[in-house]
């Protein structure tokens, strides 16, 4: 029963480790809690990403029909709302297509200094915090080429996709020196309503990202009683054959 | 007694294989008449649970190169091909990806029980050897698996680690361009990588793991107590603290697999990325060469050498320093020359000695997954000279060494370090450098200096006769 224990503590001293995330944020996060089993918001989300980012952004290693079987979309549903892109002789591709889109990165390159780049993993390599604090932090400045800057990535290529959702923000400085942003032309959205746009969009870059993991956590807690069954017999087992050893 | 089950087959098909190959030989040797000691406690799981990970990691390994490319513009795509579009590709991965860093842990809980217990003392001196073998097969190992995801962090931590061996003198450039196969990390470092990671080197880690349980089975093993068992045996030269490893330890063995499964698939299910150092956030990013990660790690199992690396300002005296960390392993056997083997009746100074070698190894861990700073810099070096000092103590408490030796051994190594520490006073914060000698300094304070002075700290106990329960 020791060994249970101590390998217990070990693994919760394995859990208690913090996050070692490599991005170090210029600007502080706001923490953003999202649900990857929200199919609802999961469909808001890849809404918003096929009309909104796809246009520069591929998400290369995922199809359009995984995505529609794991967020409750029927096919028809998939190819009407998903796919805007053509293959070579102007037909829709296919359902079971990569996500990629028609911008080439030469032409992304020259477009914005920089291509713009894959997005299929973004959520594992900045973390969600980052990206809903990002797309929220754009503001006009006048000084970049394309009149748009961002207070989580300064001096982004990216102009602000989601303009006339937002609005336009403007920075300010406070007396103690800090930086915050004030909304100077309203978009669609209200304050709120755009926050949990960009929310659905970012629980949906999660899903994107990993689209196992809500499965996997199903599975493992499957995983988890099995084993634990199996330790018992284990254990008795083992009391079995050691009642002779004194 | 089990194992008297094998006489009972002389004819039949387990006679006919007998006659040819020595099944029930082998089976006897090494399962049900290996006498094992009875008093095994919690550390004695890690060695079973070692060969359990090593052959997941071969299971699983054999998967993923049905479906992994080798080669520079697919590698990152086939992964992610694994995650998605290949059935159950995902758990396989992840099993593999946790499987290394489970098989560190393990590992290392293993080697720490050998120093717990002297069983690295004679006649286990090449088991200990053999071990130490395998354990630097198994970073070579890791290091090359970890290339091939071909990510950010894959790449650019290859290229620190290739770049460690430029520091070596006149042959350095070329070596490190001989082992790259290019003047960068490309596509060439990718195929060989993978050559040497999916067959060379596994390859040698089995022989070497054959190597170490056929010298372990040779002399018996070690127990909590240090006793040998074999001194004293009944009338039929069976050890009388003895019990068959089959079935009685492959059953308990089995307890330990039910604990280890849950904490590994805990990881797996739960937390494949385990907070990012399992697999590393950069890692999700394709390699770049052109663009470097603003903060390049090693995976947690290696920092506490990185460490040591960054510790030392001189670089190639920094990949000395590195690898003789690894190197002085070999010679623990004959650092330690205390007759007695187990901590459990060693004095309290060898006892304080391995607690404080443990806790400076896994901050030396934490401190080489941080980004540099004066602080954890000075830290990194205190912790480095401590590291090295647990190697001297081991050999100083080989016996009961006299007042006046303690004493001038401990003027001398303090003396020593703190010369360096005049040197480079006027670059360094004086009251962080003097603040942190307080480190070392206490560290021999404590395992040499008091036990020269109470004696009830620096004497051994009596060893027993026969195992205690």
């Amino acid at each position: 029963m020791k060994s249970l224990l101590a390998l217990i503590v070990l693994a919760a001293l394995a859990w208690t480790v913090s996050s070692a995330q490599a991005a170090g944020p210029s600007a502080p996060l706001d923490a953003v809690t999202i649900d990857v089993n929200n199919e609802a918001s999961l469909q808001r989300g890849a809404q918003l990403f096929v009309n909104y980012c796809m246009g520069c952004h591929s998400a290369q290693f995922m199809r359009y029909n995984r995505v529609g079987r794991d967020l409750g979309l029927a096919e028809n549903q998939v190819i009407q709302n998903m796919i805007f892109t053509t293959d070579e002789d102007g037909e829709l591709v296919s359902t079971g297509s990569l996500m990629t889109n028609a911008m080439t990165r030469a032409y992304g390159a020259e477009a914005f200094g920089k291509a713009p780049p894959d997005l299929t993993l973004v959520a594992r390599v900045r973390g969600t915090d980052w990206l809903y604090t990002f797309l929220r932090s754009f503001y006009l400045d006048e000084s970049r080429p394309l009149g748009v800057n961002n207070v989580v990535f300064e001096n982004v290529g990216m102009p602000h996709p989601l303009w006339e959702l937002q609005g336009w923000q403007e920075k300010r400085k406070d007396a103690d020196g800090s930086v915050h942003l004030e909304m100077v032309q309203a978009g669609k959205m209200s304050g709120p309503e755009y926050d949990r746009a960009i929310r659905d969009l970012v629980t949906f870059l999660s899903y994107l990202a990993e689209p196992i993991q809500t499965d996997r956590q199903r599975i493992g807690i499957m995983v988890m009683l099995f084993l634990l069954v199996f330790l018992v017999l284990a254990y008795l087992l083992k009391k079995e054959y050691w009642k002779d050893v004194h | 007694m089990a194992g008297n089950s094998a006489d009972k087959f002389q004819g039949g098909l387990l006679g006919w294989v007998d006659a040819r190959f020595p099944l029930s030989q082998l089976w006897n040797d090494h399962l049900a008449r290996y006498y094992t000691p009875r008093n095994f406690n919690f550390w004695y799981y890690f060695g079973s649970l070692a060969l359990l990970v090593l052959v997941l990691q071969i299971v699983t390994g054999i998967f993923l190169t049905m479906f992994y490319k080798p080669d520079a513009a697919l590698a990152f795509a086939s992964v992610e091909y694994i995650m998605r579009d290949v059935e159950w590709g995902w758990l396989i991965r992840y099993m593999h990806s946790t499987g290394a860093s489970f098989f560190f842990i393990v590992v290392y809980l293993h080697m720490f029980r050998a120093l717990l217990y002297g069983s690295y003392k004679k006649p286990r001196e090449l088991i200990w050897i053999f071990g130490v073998l395998i354990y630097i097969v198994l970073m070579a190992e890791a290091f090359m698996g970890y290339l091939l995801p071909w990510g950010q962090m894959s790449y650019w931590g290859a290229q620190v680690i290739v770049n460690l061996f430029a520091t070596i003198p006149y042959i350095g450039p070329d070596l490190v361009t001989w082992i790259r196969g290019d003047f960068l990390i490309s596509d060439a470092t990718l195929n060989r990588f993978f050559a040497l990671h999916v067959i060379a080197l596994p390859l040698v880690l089995l022989l070497l793991v054959v190597a170490h349980i056929i010298a372990l089975h040779e002399v018996g093993s070690n127990n909590p107590d240090g006793v040998e068992i074999k001194k004293n045996k009944d009338a039929n030269g069976v050890p009388l603290d003895g019990i068959p490893f089959h079935p009685y330890y492959t059953v308990k063995d089995l307890v330990g697999v039910g604990v280890f499964f849950i904490a590994f698939f805990a990881v797996v299910f739960f937390a494949p990325e385990m907070g990012g150092y399992f697999l590393e956030h950069a890692n999700f990013e394709p390699a770049d060469s052109l663009a470097t990660p603003e903060h390049i790690a090693p995976v947690w199992y290696f920092t506490s050498f990185y460490t040591i690396l960054r510790a030392v300002p001189d670089p190639f005296i920094g990949v000395m320093a590195m690898g003789a960390a690894v190197v002085i392993l070999f010679f623990v056997p004959w650092l330690d020359r205390n007759p007695v083997k187990s901590v459990r009746y060693r004095s309290m100074a060898h006892r304080i000695n391995l607690i404080v070698f443990a806790i400076t190894f896994i901050v030396l861990g934490y401190l080489g997954v941080q980004p540099v700073s004066a602080l954890y810099g000075e830290l990194g070096l205190r912790l480095s000279t401590m590291y090295f000092l647990f190697f001297w103590l081991l050999w100083f408490h080989s016996r009961e060494r006299s007042v006046i030796f303690s004493l001038l051994s401990f003027v001398v190594i303090v003396g020593l370090y703190s010369f360096y520490d005049t040197l480079r006073i006027g670059s360094t914060d004086p009251a962080l450098v003097m603040t942190l000698w307080l480190l070392p300094t206490l560290y021999l304070l404590v395992t040499m200096v008091v036990p020269a002075l109470i004696q009830d700290l620096r004497r051994d106990r009596p060893v027993p006769e026969r195992v205690t329960a």
